[in-house]
């Protein structure tokens, strides 16, 4: 069965790619992933924010307690070799290059705009094969408008654009109100494709210490049906690649998905927790699943459920379901 | 521009980058002031920086300096050249070794930067005493005056140690030259290659222990041939000097710069000599200089070569003429003729005379005096008294100068008023906190300036003895020309003040020069500027007429994101206004160093750097000063008026930066010194301290038992006694059912808090409507100050709890007790402290500590106060400090003088018995101990009753007993140290206290290096951390102590974590104390050398304990004796991994930075090994023993009777 697919200009042999997650931590995992068979490593981001303050905290950690007392000048080594900012990423995204044939995807999460074009050059230059923009924000500011986020977006995209030339994927959040306008926008500002979404960490409330507990939950095939949703709404509108990130877990799940417009879907949960040999059920699944519904190809079947194609698209809509709601009886 | 061959560094530097490019193996140890040589050699060896041989030389930490002698000495015996570097007690240490290399005449160079040994006190800084006690080994001895000779002899050390086969022993003035920084001419690898003599290292080799040509070294001599093999090797020494002179001329042929063993300075007419070795040599010629530019015959003979002293060439570079010498040591030799440099001239004169070698005709007179010991400053007006004091017809020996000795009597008389040098340089003076980076930009100022002219340029800094708000002056000197000033900096005409409350504390004013620039960091706008300054700063600014500029550095800092680091902003400043370097120079170089400095640490922490430096200059303004002073304002007293005589006398003087000036009559003459002085020392150094919302505290007291400054404190009392109370002095209603109906008060103590937020982190109690809120909140020191002294002052005053009156000592309870450790000058947020603290709260009113060297005997007796405080009785802790090596003896001798004359007064008492009238008494005085509260007070009452009745008796007996009679009530005593002590350097008496029966209670405080030192790894460094002696990471896991003592089965063994689970550490010190024979309770500490904001040390212990880093445990041989398994495992780990607890720390995260594969390795070691650590644990603590268990020596001390 012919599973492959394209995904930012990478012809994939299947559409199963290991998500951002600890899976591509370590170089030897990477190998673990490429030998299971994976269609492409997608690495955990690099968060500009996150570099900065343990850049500045280990800075504070070493000088300031510098010179302080006459018995000790320093309490810390110090170590030449010892190099903060992005080069630890960069090593790694080099490293893993190095050790697997499959293509390897960076990912960002810049706070500033010369973050965003500096740090995306360093990852093109450390040899990934695609980037995948992070916008990992959660709007807080009442001062700024949805519209205002929106361009922001635009705005690092085409900047990102003009300074690399290594394909561009954009990891949204669902939370958008008008999620076909904007992947429209992205697409215009050079996004060669779309990733459906990002997870967030929640708050959780600790009512006994009266604390926030930032916490993340895996996803489950339960929540697959909003990914549907959005994959189904954009792959008709969106000439680039999408992926879905999240909510895969079964060969059906990935049927679903490629249906509604996918053309790749990334694992996490379901790697995390069945293991890498997962990815080989799900390989030789979806290729019998094929076989078995009398497909000739994944290709075949990538968005036949989108919504120009899909029998009733008012499905896919708000009113559908109010209509659901009200003809719903108990029995 | 400088020459390339040029650079600005310390004596350490100059030193030890000699010695490492010359050795193949370096066994080091840490010390102050020499540790910085063992750190550059261990940092060149893991940057694989090769030596003149081509080879990366090994550099391993050992145990001690014994240790590393002993290192030394195997790899010279096995054919590698080696090197050693250390000071003081170290040095001491090294001793019996040094005797070998001498008998086996083994070429190698121990380089010391010359440190004072301890006697009356420990002391860090620089005098002659530790060289002086090497003299007898038979080592040669080189010393170097400054820091360009640090390198220097250095290099003609290691040639003529490897020619003449003479170990040498290369020293310099410790801090003077150790920490001095420079501009000095480098030696090149090329210079040192072509140096050395490569036959000599070839025959050092062949001598080599090899079974290729076997020969034994090291044999047992009898009295039939040990003298003359002894005196076989007498040629080596006597060509020594020969070896010395000509590795001096080749030293000077290759590089121009020529050295003499005997250096004589001065008029070759001169009739007066002073004969000195070290840095004090400048300070004597230059004063020399002067004094014959007015027409006196003076000279200074300067000895390099002290061993071999030899007379013949050291009476010939005397000047005939000379009728008197004056001999400085900069060491003290109570009961000497004269100390030990004056007495070898006095034999080397009359050696010269007897063969004819003197070319003088009257024999000079010869005198001897001291100077300089424990850093003490030598001054040009030193110098003066000392050529002055040589004019007198029969000059005074064994003098004195630098001190005022009014009980002897020994002290010349100086005139302060004698000037510099007249081609004195330019000079600057800096005062900072230790936190603001003042030091690290004056350094960094130097080096630019060293850099960037072709003039000298030099720097020194003088930190104060706390570790939280240090105050540090930086003394600058910069010149056209090479000068040599081994003294500080004493009128500048450029005065800095970094921190404007300085102003309040110190005399900075004392520095400025007439007509000098003074600037100030100031949180005011220019024009209030002059309104804010005391009266006597006005006063001093219009008296010198001094220009006087300002900036709100700290808002700068703030705006630009480098918090509280002012020192670049404040460098820019100074370069504007001091006119050493044109401004857009300085600036560019201020810039391109910034960069280079912090390149590595990320371009954010660039930008914020370099935007600090950017906004400097617009916030830079003139402070017009007016005509008169005109405030109404006057410098607060440095202690308050309450304080006791002797701080008023003693401790105020040296707080406010005069103990120079006190004089011999001032001070206890063995060291003895008053507790309880900290209380007087209000230095005010937090930025922002707790304030405390009875509306929502739970009374839970956490706050006051993690504050490491007892610093917050709770207190339960009688509502009257809020009769006096100042208005609003908050208060809520007792909530417990032991004291109903009392009030109770959390209150902070704004001047002693060092702001670290411990308090606030730990305090669990939110206000139900608006959580982000709790019951203490940081607020700005400023706002609060006045009231919450005000209160401070009152709720000091609030009646003490009555210890019997406690039902439950937990952490709350606990709490309740008064601490009788306060305010120490230890870091903010230290691990240790808090630990001390819960100490005196429990049996402090009866404790003894046995404390070893290290950073807890540094904030616990660092004068000029001390932190250990008495009770309203006037108990309290007794404390004292013998060595870092030999605590654990020392204390168990505490412990054993305790038991003696205790056994004593029980002795007595029985025989006294019918005399004291009253069987009942003398029975409950002798009655086993329960030891709680109510009993110990008891007692106290029957020692009193017994001391009542035995006052009209006259027997011998009866007094003695009454003199005795306080040791009827228990005490407490603690070995307290730091894991240096506990894993190393004392671990060997530690053992063996251990393995004895005795009562002694030992407290490990566990940073997992040596902190006081700067963090250099012990075998407590847990796998995978970085330390300095382990940059990369520690290769292998900690010692497991607490399980390697359990083996003893008659020890107490506990492992806590004050931060993880206090009430454990509460409740585990009792049981600990109440385990009548050793007990050991290891401490997890936190440390600044751990890297992170200590603020989140609780948070951090917590990670520790549940990823099993750090099991909670005791085993206490009692449950064994009932038998219950003695080891308890306290609090089990949890699943959380131990790679999650070492992120979080720089010490893991930075060998991650540098090696991921070897992080992931050690993360991967360090979690089997905490999953084998818990397993062990758990199996041992379901371990029943048959039999009552303990071993024979597990009974309490026998009694004596």
């Amino acid at each position: 069965m012919d599973l492959s697919t394209d995904y930012l200009g990478l012809s994939l042999p299947h559409p199963f790619v290991a998500g951002a997650s600890p899976l591509g931590d370590s170089v030897e995992r990477c190998r673990r992933l490429e030998a299971a068979g994976v269609a492409a490593i997608v690495l955990r981001s690099l968060f500009e924010e996150q570099v900065e303050q343990e850049a500045l905290a280990h800075h504070q950690a070493e000088v300031g307690h510098a010179d302080m007392h006459g018995e000790a000048l320093s309490y810390l080594p110090a170590s030449p070799d010892q190099v903060f900012g992005p080069e630890e990423y960069l090593a790694h995204v080099r490293a893993v290059k190095r050790a697997v044939a499959v293509p390897v995807i960076a990912s960002l999460n810049a706070c500033t705009p010369d973050g965003w074009i500096d740090y995306a050059r360093a990852i093109d230059a450390a040899g990934a094969d695609a980037l995948e923009l992070n916008f990992y924000a959660v709007a807080t500011d009442a001062g700024e408008s949805g519209a205002e986020l929106e361009d922001r977006a635009i705005g690092v995209v085409q900047s990102v654009r003009r300074a690399v030339r290594l394909p561009i994927a954009v990891k949204l959040s669902p939370f958008y109100t008008s999620l076909p306008n904007l992947a429209l926008r992205l697409e215009s500002a050079g996004a060669d494709g779309l990733v459906l979404f990002n997870r967030f960490f929640e708050p959780d409330v600790d009512v006994e210490a009266l604390e926030l507990r930032p916490r993340l939950d895996w996803s489950d095939s339960g929540e697959l049906l909003l990914w549907l949703r959005w994959l189904s709404l954009l792959s008709s509108q969106v000439r680039g690649s999408l992926a879905a990130s999240g909510g895969v877990h079964t060969v059906v799940d990935a049927v679903k998905a490629v249906m509604c417009g996918a053309h790749v879907v990334q694992l996490v949960a379901a790697l995390l927790r069945g293991g890498v040999g997962r990815l080989q059920q799900l390989t030789h699944g979806l290729a019998a699943w094929l076989e078995e519904h009398g497909y000739r190809s994944l290709r075949q079947m990538r968005g036949s459920m989108d919504r120009s194609r899909a029998p009733d698209p008012r499905a896919l809509e708000r009113v559908q379901y109010m209509r659901l709601l009200q003809t719903y009886r108990l029995e | 521009m400088a020459s390339p061959h040029t650079a600005t560094i310390d004596g350490n530097e100059a030193a030890a980058s000699v010695a490492y490019r010359l050795s193949e193996v370096a066994a080091i140890y840490p010390i102050t002031p020499s540790s910085t040589m063992g750190e550059l050699a261990d940092e060149w060896a893991a940057q694989g920086r090769p030596n003149v041989f081509g080879t990366v030389p090994t550099v391993v930490e050992m145990q001690s300096e014994g240790g590393a002698a002993g290192a030394v000495h195997g790899a010279l015996q096995g054919g590698a050249l080696a090197a050693t570097f250390t000071a003081s007690q170290g040095l001491l240490l090294m001793i019996p070794t040094l005797f070998k290399l001498v008998g086996e005449l083994t070429p190698c160079v121990l380089h010391i930067a010359a440190r004072t040994v301890a006697t009356h006190a420990l002391s860090i800084f620089g005098d002659h005493s530790d060289v002086m006690a090497c003299r007898q080994t038979g080592l040669a001895m080189l010393g170097s005056t400054c820091v360009q000779e640090a390198q220097d002899l250095a290099c003609i050390a290691h040639m003529a140690t490897l020619t003449s086969r003479v170990p040498f022993l290369h020293f310099f003035d410790g801090f003077r030259t150790s920490h001095e920084i420079a501009k000095i001419d480098l030696l090149a690898d090329d210079d040192l290659r072509a140096l050395v003599d490569h036959d000599a290292v070839r025959a050092h080799r062949a001598r080599a222990l090899t079974p290729d040509r076997p020969v034994l070294r090291g044999s047992a001599q009898n009295p039939d041939v040990f003298f003359q093999a002894r005196e076989a090797a007498n040629g080596f020494h006597d060509r020594c000097p020969l070896a010395v002179e000509s590795a001096m001329a080749r030293f000077a042929e290759r590089t121009g710069r020529r050295y003499r063993s005997y250096d004589y300075h001065g008029d070759p007419a001169a009739d007066r000599v002073v004969v000195v070795m070290g840095s004090a040599s400048w300070t004597l010629r230059a004063v020399a200089d002067q004094l014959c530019a007015r027409g006196e015959r003076v000279g200074v003979l300067t000895v390099r070569l002290y061993r071999p002293f030899v007379a013949a060439a050291f009476a010939a570079a005397l000047p005939p003429s000379v009728r008197t010498i004056g001999v400085l040591d900069r060491t003290k030799e109570p009961g000497a003729v004269a100390e030990p440099l004056c007495v070898d001239v006095i034999a080397a004169l009359r050696q010269a005379e007897q063969v004819g070698a003197a070319p003088w005709t009257a024999s000079p007179r010869v005198v001897g005096g001291r100077y300089g010991l424990s850093g003490k400053e030598f001054t040009p007006a030193m110098a003066a008294a000392v050529f002055a004091h040589l004019r007198a017809e029969a000059p005074r020996h064994d003098f004195t100068v630098g001190i005022q000795d009014d009980v002897t009597h020994r002290s010349l008389p100086v005139d302060e008023a004698f000037p510099a040098s007249p081609a004195a340089p330019r000079e600057a003076v800096f005062f900072g906190l230790g936190a603001d980076g003042t030091v690290g930009a004056n350094k960094n100022s130097i080096k630019i300036l060293g850099e960037a002219t072709t003039g000298h340029a030099q720097g020194f800094f003088v930190y104060d003895s706390k570790k939280s708000g240090a105050i540090t002056v930086s003394h600058l000197r910069f010149g056209p020309d090479r000068f040599e000033a081994p003294y500080l900096v004493g009128r500048a005409g450029f005065v800095a003040c970094h921190q404007f409350h300085l102003l309040d504390r110190v005399d900075v004013l004392r520095h400025a020069a007439p007509g000098a620039v003074l600037l100030l960091n100031a949180p005011f706008a220019a024009d209030r500027v002059w309104d804010e300054l005391p009266f006597e700063v006005q006063q001093a600014i219009v008296d010198l007429r001094l220009c006087v500029h300002a900036i709100d550095a700290d808002a700068v800092a703030k705006a630009a994101g480098v918090g509280g680091r002012i020192n670049t902003i404040m460098q820019v400043c100074w370069f504007a206004l001091a006119d050493v370097l044109p401004l857009a120079e300085a600036r560019l170089r201020i810039e391109a160093s910034i960069r280079k400095s912090y390149d590595r640490k990320g371009d954010e922490v660039v930008r914020r750097n370099l935007a600090a430096v950017d906004a400097a200059l617009a916030h830079l303004h003139a402070v017009p000063v007016p005509a008169a002073a005109d405030a109404a304002r006057r410098r607060p007293p440095t202690v308050a008026r309450a304080a006791p005589e002797f701080v008023q006398r003693v401790t105020a003087a040296m707080l406010a930066g005069r103990g120079d000036l006190l004089p011999t009559s001032a001070f206890p003459p063995d060291g003895t010194w008053p507790t309880d002085t900290a209380r007087w020392e209000k230095r005010g150094i937090a930025a922002a301290v707790p304030v405390w919302d009875p509306a929502v505290c739970i009374q839970c007291n956490k706050c006051a038992l993690m504050c490491p400054h007892a610093a917050i404190r709770a207190k339960v009392y009688a509502p009257a006694a809020l009769a006096s109370a100042p208005d609003g002095f908050p208060r809520q209603e007792w909530r417990g059912k032991d004291f109903p109906g009392q009030d109770y008060t959390i209150q902070v103590a704004p001047d002693d808090c060092t702001g670290c937020g411990l308090c606030v982190q730990v305090c669990p109690a939110r206000d139900k409507a608006n959580p982000r809120h709790k019951a203490l909140e940081m607020t700005p020191l400023r706002e609060v100050r006045e009231r919450e002294s005000e209160r401070f002052v009152f709720f000091l005053q609030l009646p003490e709890v009555d210890r019997t009156s406690i039902q439950k000592l937990d952490v709350k309870g606990s709490q309740l007790l008064q601490p009788l450790f306060e305010y120490s000058g230890a870091c903010a947020g230290c691990g240790e402290t808090p630990y001390l603290k819960l100490l005196t709260q429990l049996f402090g009113d009866r404790l003894l500590i046995a404390n070893a060297t290290g950073c807890s005997s540094i904030y616990g007796g660092n004068l000029p106060t001390t932190p250990y405080a008495q009770d309203r009785a006037g108990r309290g802790p007794a404390w004292a400090n013998s060595l870092f090596e030999d605590n654990a003896e020392f204390g168990l001798g505490l412990r054993l003088s305790v038991d003696v004359l205790t056994g004593r007064a029980r002795k007595l008492l029985h025989g006294l018995a019918g005399l004291v009238d009253g069987e009942t008494l003398v029975a409950e005085l002798l009655a086993p101990e329960p030891r709680s509260e109510r009993w110990l007070r008891d007692q106290r009452g029957r020692v009193a009753e017994l001391r009542r009745r035995l006052a009209p008796l006259a027997l011998a007996e009866a007094r003695e007993l009454h003199d005795l009679a306080d040791y009827l009530v228990p005490k407490s005593v603690w070995l307290v140290g730091g894991d240096g002590w506990a894993f190393d350097i004392g671990f060997g008496g530690l053992d063996h206290v251990l393995s004895l029966p005795h009562d002694v209670n030992v407290l490990v405080l566990d940073t997992e290096v040596y902190s006081n030192t700067g963090g250099q790894a012990s075998k407590a460094t847990p796998l995978g951390a970085a330390a300095k002696f382990a940059s990369r990471g520690k290769a292998v896991d900690k010692k497991d102590l607490g399980l390697m003592a359990l083996h003893y089965g008659h020890v107490f063994v506990a492992s806590v974590a004050i931060g993880a689970q206090d009430a454990h550490t509460v409740r585990v010190l009792q049981l600990a104390e109440a385990h009548p024979g050793p007990s050991l309770v290891i401490a997890y500490s936190p440390c600044i050398a751990h890297g992170y904001d200590l603020v989140f040390g609780a948070d951090q212990q917590k990670r520790a304990v549940q990823s099993g880093v750090w099991p909670l445990f005791h085993y206490d041989p009692r449950l064994g004796e009932r038998g219950e398994p003695p080891l308890v495992v306290d609090v089990p780990a949890s699943a959380l991994p131990v790679a999650d607890y070492m992120r979080n720390e720089a010490r893991f995260r930075m060998v991650e930075k540098i090696d991921p594969q070897a992080f992931r390795r050690y993360a991967l070691g360090a979690q089997q090994a905490a999953t084998r650590r818990i397993a062990t644990y758990e199996h041992i603590a379901r371990l029943r023993f048959p039999s009552a268990g303990a071993a024979a020596g597990a009974t309490s001390v026998p009694d004596p009777e």
